[in-house]
């Protein structure tokens, strides 16, 4: 029962996934597409989680921990670069 | 006390046995110098060969030593000695004596440095280091300090050392790597003058056309080793009649032949000769005319045991050496140039020798018989034409040299009269032209009645269908020989006779000095001294040559020929004097028939046919590279997406491996189809994307849906990787953003477009089917077995890790390289700019 339900829950978030891959296609403005590509990574996240209850192992939490700071990472850049057009600012005395 | 003693004469024994083993090396080490026939003390042949190499090198350091005499009197020692040693050889070869010396080149390859001294290799020996000698006594004169005469040696030496090579070796690769030297030493003797732009070009014909030869002769040899196993021309000679039906006899014939032809000026690959005639003198003097010219009569004589026989080579070497002589000659009267007309008269001079070689061979069709003997003339009448050519012809490039020298000019035009100013000269070229013309009482009317001998015997032969065509043979030569009449008599009656023509010349005539007469002084009285005993000449040197043409005949009859100056009223006789008639008569009319050469348009001829070859060619393979070479990459992908496309695409369908097998795969799960559909709905998007930005993003969906499918497929370790990867690869996409150039929509034509989507839909294609049709080809268990005990064997739990750094720790110590290089790169490229005043490297 609980294996039927966690699959569900998969596949549910692999139609979410595809919903946000919509919104990043069509999004009119760049950040609507910015804020779907950082979903599709909360997605990820909550969809590895799922697969390692399914997989009864430990060994994804890594990559949960990981995506979780990437995907912020990211999109942290992303926002930089909308608003300033760099991501890297070069110091103003040099 | 008795142990002692035997011991002590176990050590004098083994004491004296060293000694005698000492002795046996130091016995084999003379007799290899030794001749044992004679007991004279003489040095082998191969060391002939060698010292005109080493004094080569030698010349170099010469000049700084010796600044006041004429390096020219230390190089004429060299061929001095050489003659002297093969002159008392002439004894022993004459009595039948052959004296081969081996040292190991190469063995495992059967290509030793192997010389064979024999009558035919002994004349052309005797001949380039005689005229050798003669040519450096004559270039001391010519040439002047101010020349740089260490390079004009050096070259000089190098060709001598060369030539003798070829005659000498006995190996046929070696005898090409000698033949190879002689073009190039050639090559740069005729450029000696390098500052002007004719010489330049003229070297570079004949480097091209003599090359171009010398690598079909290559091909040719190695035929030759294929057939019979071996490259030593005895060994071949001996066994090559089990191997007339090979399939490879008729192209190494044909392949040799054209290497002799190209090197001795053959119709049509005449054009290099007259060209070269842009070197110094001597060189004209030596080279062409008396050596390098030579290597392909030698080559076919040396060669005649082995095809001789054959209608195809009778046919060939006797067509293409007559028509030679006809042309030569023909083109020869119309020269205005004097060293020209001379080249010319040498083409056509070479074209009559070969042509003799080839009537010659005609004698090996049946094997022996008394019959055949008399066509074996025609090359005894070769051979002593080759001798009386290379003296006369000599002679008079000298004296055209010493005209050139003395009054600044060799045109025909501007020259005339000059007999009286020059008493000596006029001699020697009007010796010299009237044996070429073949008048008595010089050398060149015996080996001219030969010729025409020769040509009548050959007509009767009933062999290689000469029944129907041989009677076109003497006429030719007949032609042949009135127009060399006539060219003869151009180069005495208009250079020496006539107007004296003082306000056209730069200098006013003179005598030469006798220096530079003593060469061709020497050289006149041999013609004159061959015409009165000529035997001399035919039996030690004519006699044993023939016995290394024809080895089977000469053991059974005397292939020795009397030479007469008087055989009766014979038809060579008249045929002579008609020569001489009507030669005289069209000599005197010529202004009025020299119009005949107006109806031939420069643009015919075959030099400028080699011109308009040479440029096509460059033209085209420049065409063919700038419609290929584009300098867009989009291009060459082109090409190597086809290329992959249809090697991979075409082994699948040839080798048909398109056979799929699913039983074994794993079921998909409904998650799997989702991502696949994201990722699959992601690329074609990022196509279709309007921004450069919505293309990064993509990208980067499809790097986090790799990233889940390592999830799914059990491999954390790649997972967390990929995301990493994958997010700083959009950062840098980001990074790099700023500097990149507007988006642009692709202009292309839609038949671009459609042919581009064609390619990369076939590629991928491809791809998938390779991946699915390589399940199938599953040949033997997996090794991942091994690894999976890795806690016994390293100690880790963790089997990627296991693999990463001890069981493959190599591969990524590599890795870690690789990024290491990338990181210094990307460092450089931003810190290291071009200095001021440097030039920018970059887009160029």
């Amino acid at each position: 029962m609980i294996n039927i339900m966690l699959s569900a829950a998969l596949v549910l978030f692999g139609v979410a996934i595809l919903i946000s891959l919509y919104r990043i296609i069509i999004g009119p403005s760049l950040p609507d597409r910015v804020i779907a590509l950082d979903m599709i990574g909360v997605h990820l996240v909550s969809a590895i989680a799922i697969i390692s209850v399914l997989f009864h192992t430990t060994a994804f939490l890594e990559v949960i921990l990981i995506l979780a700071i990437l995907s912020f990472i990211s999109t942290i850049a992303f926002s930089k670069y909308i608003e300033r057009g760099v991501i890297i600012e070069r110091k103003h005395d040099s | 006390m008795q142990s002692l003693n035997s011991c002590r004469v176990k050590i004098v024994y083994l004491f004296n046995c060293e000694i005698k083993s000492y002795l046996l090396q130091l016995d084999n080490f003379a007799k290899y110098f030794t001749i044992r026939n004679g007991g004279l003390i003489l040095v082998s042949v191969n060391l002939l060969i060698i010292i005109p190499f080493i004094a080569a090198a030698l010349i170099l350091f010469l000049q700084k030593r010796v600044s006041r005499i004429h390096i020219g009197w230390f190089v004429l020692l060299i061929p001095i000695i050489l003659f002297i040693f093969l002159v008392r050889y002439i004894p022993n070869i004459a009595n039948g004596a052959t004296y081969l010396h081996t040292i190991n080149w190469i063995p495992s390859y059967g290509i030793n440095f192997s010389s064979y001294l024999d009558g035919l290799s002994l004349i052309f020996g005797l001949i380039i280091t005689g005229i050798g000698a003669l040519v450096i006594v004559y270039s001391i004169y010519y040439l002047n300090e101010n020349e740089s005469l260490k390079h004009f040696y050096c070259y000089l030496m190098l060709f001598m050392g060369a030539m003798l090579g070829v005659i000498f070796s006995d190996n046929i690769m070696v005898l090409y790597v000698f033949w190879e030297l002689t073009s190039i030493s050639s090559f740069l003797l005729i450029a000696f003058w390098f500052q002007r732009k004719r010489s330049r070009e003229g070297a570079q014909k004949a480097l091209l056309i003599t090359v171009s030869g010398g690598f079909s002769m290559l091909a040719g040899f190695i035929m030759i080793g294929n057939i019979t196993g071996s490259f030593s021309f005895r060994e071949i000679i001996a066994i090559i009649p089990d191997f007339y039906d090979h399939t490879l006899f008729i192209p190494a014939m044909l392949l040799i032949l054209l290497g002799a032809f190209t090197k001795s000026a053959q119709f049509p690959f005449h054009i290099w000769l007259p060209s070269a005639m842009e070197a110094p003198t001597p060189v004209s003097a030596y080279l062409h005319s008396a050596t390098m010219v030579n290597a392909g009569l030698y080559l076919v004589a040396r060669f005649t045991p082995v095809f001789g026989g054959e209608g195809l080579w009778f046919w060939l070497v006797t067509v293409v050496g007559l028509v030679t002589m006809f042309w030569g000659s023909f083109t020869a009267v119309r020269q205005t140039d004097l060293k020209a007309l001379l080249a010319y008269s040498t083409i056509s001079q070479l074209g009559m020798i070969m042509s003799m070689f080839g009537m010659g061979s005609a004698a090996l069709n049946n094997g022996y018989s008394a019959d055949s003997v008399v066509y074996t003339q025609a090359t005894f009448a070769a051979l002593f034409h080759l001798i009386n050519h290379a003296t006369f012809k000599s002679a008079l490039f000298m004296v055209v040299g010493i005209i050139d020298h003395g009054v600044g000019t060799r045109d025909i035009r501007r020259l005339g009269g000059l007999a009286t100013y020059m008493p000596i000269t006029f001699t020697i070229a009007m010796i010299g032209s009237f044996s070429m013309a073949g008048l008595p009482p010089f050398n060149g009317f015996l080996s001219k009645e030969m010729f025409f001998t020769s040509v009548l015997n050959i007509r009767e032969a009933n062999i290689f269908s000469l029944e129907a065509w041989g009677t076109l043979l003497p006429v030719l030569a007949w032609v042949a020989s009135v127009f060399t009449f006539i060219y003869c008599m151009i180069v005495v009656f208009k250079t020496f006779l006539g107007k004296y023509q003082e306000e056209r010349l730069e200098h006013p005539a003179h005598e030469a000095p006798v220096g530079m007469l003593i060469a061709p002084i020497i050289l006149a009285v041999l013609v004159i001294a061959i015409f009165f005993f000529p035997n001399v000449l035919g039996d030690y040197l004519i006699v044993p040559a023939m016995a290394s043409i024809f080895p089977a005949f000469a053991a059974e009859a005397d292939l020795g020929v009397t030479i007469s100056a008087w055989h009766g009223f014979t038809p060579e006789l008249i045929m002579t004097i008609g020569v001489v008639v009507v030669g005289t008569l069209l000599f005197i009319s010529l202004k009025y028939w020299k119009r005949i050469y107006a109806l031939l348009p420069e643009s015919w001829s075959f030099d400028s046919l080699y011109n308009a070859v040479l440029e096509t060619v460059e033209t085209s393979s420049n065409k063919i590279t700038n419609f290929y070479m584009t300098g867009y990459l989009r291009d060459y992908l082109v090409y190597i997406y086809l290329f992959f496309i249809i090697v991979v695409g075409g082994t699948l369908i040839y080798t048909g491996a398109l056979n799929f097998d699913i039983a074994g795969n794993a079921p998909i799960d409904a998650i799997d189809w989702f991502i696949a559909i994201t990722m699959v709905v992601g690329s074609i998007a990022i196509i279709f994307a309007k921004s450069r930005l919505t293309a990064i993003l993509l990208n980067g969906v499809i790097g986090y849906g790799v990233a889940l499918f390592f999830v799914l497929l059990r491999a954390p370790d790649l997972a967390l990787t990929q995301t990493v990867v994958e997010t700083v690869t959009t950062v840098l996409f980001l990074v790099a953003y700023y500097f990149l150039p507007d988006w642009q929509k692709e202009n292309s034509s839609r038949k671009t477009k459609s042919v581009n989507l064609l390619i990369s839909v076939l590629v991928g294609a491809i791809f998938v089917v390779v991946a699915l049709a390589v399940q199938n080809e599953k040949l033997f268990e997996s090794i991942s077995g091994f690894f999976e005990n890795s806690y016994e064997l390293v100690g880790a739990k963790n089997i990627v890790n296991a693999i990463l750094s001890d069981f493959r720790g190599f591969d990524t110590m590599l890795e870690v390289v690789v990024l290491l290089i990338a990181g210094i790169g990307v460092f450089t490229l931003i810190k290291l700019k071009a200095r001021k005043g440097e030039e920018e490297l970059e887009n160029k």
